[in-house]
């Protein structure tokens, strides 16, 4: 008897364990624009994913799509996903913005979520950004801190707002050290070609500069400068593996804590639409751990890192001078998030014009 | 044992007629055995990679949507194969059609009415085939090897088209972002029908042109000054042909579809001008054009075969969680089973070593 009643229980534990996961699994897909192993952009938004389903387990189930062009290729992959029984869609490049509207405006009790875009046509898609422009702010004070030319090299991807950005963000922090600081940039026009980004970083690098960062997803450019014996940051993931003796530090895009929120919203029901841009404060930006630097440096850009986290100090605050010598911002006025997000002009001492 | 090939005295009607299906059968064997490697089951693999995508009637929209721009193009280009003209750079052409075709719905945005769609298509084919013209007259007046041209015209292209859409054609309310305004509803290239899927005219475009090419090339005189004048310049200059009016004719008629497929892209796809606009489709059209044989109701079938292995690998990647390049890998191993099964037609296989035995071993039975 005892062991029918055991059995039993053991029999209904099974059953609705079962049935619990059959119903609850909600299940989120992801949409890349690169590969998942190019150790940057696409790399971390698949971390993220991994970090999601880690954490919630038998709730959740996941796909992704790598190396989706953008153009008609992603409205079909998006709506693929819808048709597919995905609850939740993240479509993780700019490029995707029009395709995940349209397909958002046809299957309404999907939710999408748009990386780094502002078209919110239907209610259920949101957007998300990071500020990454932070974490450039505290590399610049590293990189006056370490240079000795006084001229950093910056391998910069399209000019965007988001990356003009980073660039005026990377030399008001060097300036805030060294106020004769100049920032020479090479425009790579691809996010990801380690053949391309490695020749930009030789270029900068015979003109003299002696620290390198980027705004390109592949390692090439660090594996050059620590072949030419200089410093340099990474992007979008910790890079240290590739240039051990090399990065000073690297910005890398947390996109795990975002993700388990917005699917744990889905499960909960709770899911509203909404425009994140999370920093440091967030936990969205976090900033490798700070290597092959003198300590005084480090606790430098401990100190601006925290200062930052905490909201006490925003990278835009003024006095800021334009390129072109006209006044930006008055001492202590903050920039307003409109006129960041569509930045299109360099602040003084960024020694190359703007691609207009 | 050797193997050799020896080259038939005419083409094998036989494995004209086979090799695609001996070619299919490869695939599904190597593929299968890939697919076993990598722990996955290759009946699903193969199933979601060939019959998924055709089982849904959005599906059959996609898969035109996607086959369209390769079949236009390739068509025009074989006729400048068939007519030894070798244009590489289709890409090009598609992309300076889709600039010259987005010409009014972007500078001109308060231009609005019915004429819009059709002088945008005319204007997209009009650019296509000048920007065509440019290796056409080098290789006519200074014999400039147009593989070369063509092709280097097409970072050209690209460059401009980059340029256009971060400058001058930027869309002024896109917060600088690098693209143009959005075409209004009189620059859109209708959907078909609607009501189930978003295929739009472009796939009518590349059917209508498909036929026309071919009756042309099969039942007219200029299909055969093309053809004469591909396979032996001398003759038809006997012919009284003139190459270097050939030469201009290729290259603009496969600019011109180039630039049709670039504008119906735009158009009917995409809806705006963005940095990149195609994955491809100019070079990939050059596959599908051999993989029809050069011929343009072959080309129909091959631009939707080589569609279906797009869309079938994405359906792949997501049912069964394979990666992105084990289907790109099975889309290569697909094209090169087929372009080698060709070789039957023109050649034939010989075992040598092995005859002499067998002839003794039965002389003496």
């Amino acid at each position: 008897m005892k062991k029918t009643v055991l059995s039993l229980a053991a029999a209904a534990a099974v059953l609705s364990f079962g049935s619990m996961s059959a119903q609850a699994a909600t299940k989120a897909c992801f949409i890349y624009v690169g590969p998942i192993g190019d150790f940057g952009w696409s790399y971390q938004h698949h971390k993220g994913l991994e970090e999601m389903k880690a954490a919630l387990g038998d709730q959740v189930e996941t796909a992704y799509l790598e190396s989706v062009p953008e153009g008609a290729d992603a409205e079909r992959a998006i709506e693929r996903f819808a048709r597919s029984g995905c609850n939740i869609i993240f479509t993780t490049s700019f490029g995707y913005m029009d395709p995940t509207n349209k397909v958002a405006g046809k299957f309404p009790d999907v939710k999408f979520e748009h990386a780094t875009g502002y078209k919110r046509e239907h209610p259920n898609v949101a957007t998300y950004n990071s500020k990454f422009h932070e974490g450039r702010y505290v590399q610049g004070v590293i990189a006056a801190k370490m240079s000795k030319a006084g001229v950093a090299g910056y391998i910069a991807s399209f000019p965007i707002p988001e990356v003009v950005m980073g660039i005026n963000s990377f030399v008001l922090g060097a300036q805030s050290i060294n106020p004769d600081f100049k920032v020479k940039v090479v425009w790579a026009n691809t996010w990801f070609d380690p053949g391309k980004e490695a020749d930009a970083a030789k270029a900068l690098i015979d003109q003299g500069v002696d620290i390198i960062t980027q705004h390109t997803d592949s390692t090439a450019p660090m594996q050059v400068a620590t072949e030419r014996g200089i410093k340099a940051f990474g992007q979008a993931s910790d890079m240290i593996k590739f240039g051990p003796t090399t990065q000073l530090t690297s910005i890398v895009d947390d996109w795990g804590p975002y993700y388990i929120e917005r699917v744990k919203a889905v499960i909960d029901g709770t899911w509203k639409q909404q425009d994140v841009w999370g920093g440091m404060k967030e936990g969205h930006v976090v900033m490798a751990a700070y290597a092959n630097m003198p300590d005084d440096v480090k606790k430098l850009a401990e100190e601006t890192e925290a200062k930052i986290k905490s909201g006490s100090f925003n990278p835009f605050t003024g006095p800021i001078t334009k390129q072109d010598g006209t006044e930006w911002l008055k001492a202590g006025e903050v920039s307003d998030d409109g006129t960041l997000l569509g930045m299109n002009f360099y602040v003084k001492g960024v020694d190359d014009k703007l691609p207009q | 044992m050797r193997i050799e090939l020896v080259k038939r005295p005419e083409q094998s009607k036989l494995f004209s007629a086979l090799s695609p299906f001996i070619a299919l059968g490869l695939t599904l064997v190597a593929g299968a055995i890939m697919f076993s490697l990598l722990g996955k089951n290759p009946l699903d693999a193969l199933y979601y990679y060939f019959i998924d995508p055709l089982r849904e009637v959005w599906s059959l929209h996609e898969l035109a949507i996607k086959a369209a721009p390769l079949i236009l193009i390739a068509v025009g280009l074989s006729v400048c194969y068939l007519s030894n003209n070798w244009n590489i750079g289709a890409e090009g052409q598609f992309t300076i059609g889709a600039i010259t075709g987005s010409i009014l719905p972007v500078l001109f945005p308060q231009f609005q009415n019915w004429t819009v769609l059709p002088m945008m298509l005319i204007m997209g084919m009009a650019g296509g085939a000048a920007y065509a013209s440019v290796p056409a007259f080098l290789k006519a007046r200074f014999n400039t090897n147009e593989i070369l041209t063509s092709l280097m015209l097409v970072y050209v292209a690209q460059l401009f088209l980059d340029w256009l859409v971060r400058g001058p054609w930027r869309n002024p309310e896109g917060l600088n972002f690098p693209e143009t305004r959005n075409f209004h509803e009189y620059a859109v290239l209708p959907e078909i029908w609607s009501a189930s899927g978003r295929a739009n005219w472009g796939f009518v475009f590349a059917l209508v042109a498909a036929v026309a090419l071919w009756f042309m090339l099969s039942r007219t005189l200029k299909g055969f000054e093309v053809k004469v004048l591909g396979q032996s310049p001398r003759a038809g200059k006997f012919a009284g042909f003139s190459s270097s009016k050939m030469v201009f004719f290729a290259f603009l008629l496969s600019g011109a579809l180039a630039g049709l497929a670039g504008i119906s892209e735009v158009s009917g796809a995409i809806g705006q001008l963005r940095p990149t606009i195609s994955p491809g489709y100019g070079f990939a059209a050059i596959i599908v054009a051999f993989l029809g044989r050069l011929n343009p109701l072959g080309i129909i079938a091959a631009g939707l075969v080589l569609a279906l292995s797009y869309l079938g690998g994405e359906a792949a990647q997501i049912s069964i969680g394979v990666s992105d390049k084990v289907v790109r890998a099975f889309q290569g191993m697909l094209l090169f089973f087929v372009l080698a099964c060709d070789t039957l037609i023109h050649y034939r296989i010989r075992f040598i070593g092995m005859p002499a035995k067998t002839g003794e071993a039965a002389q003496n039975v």
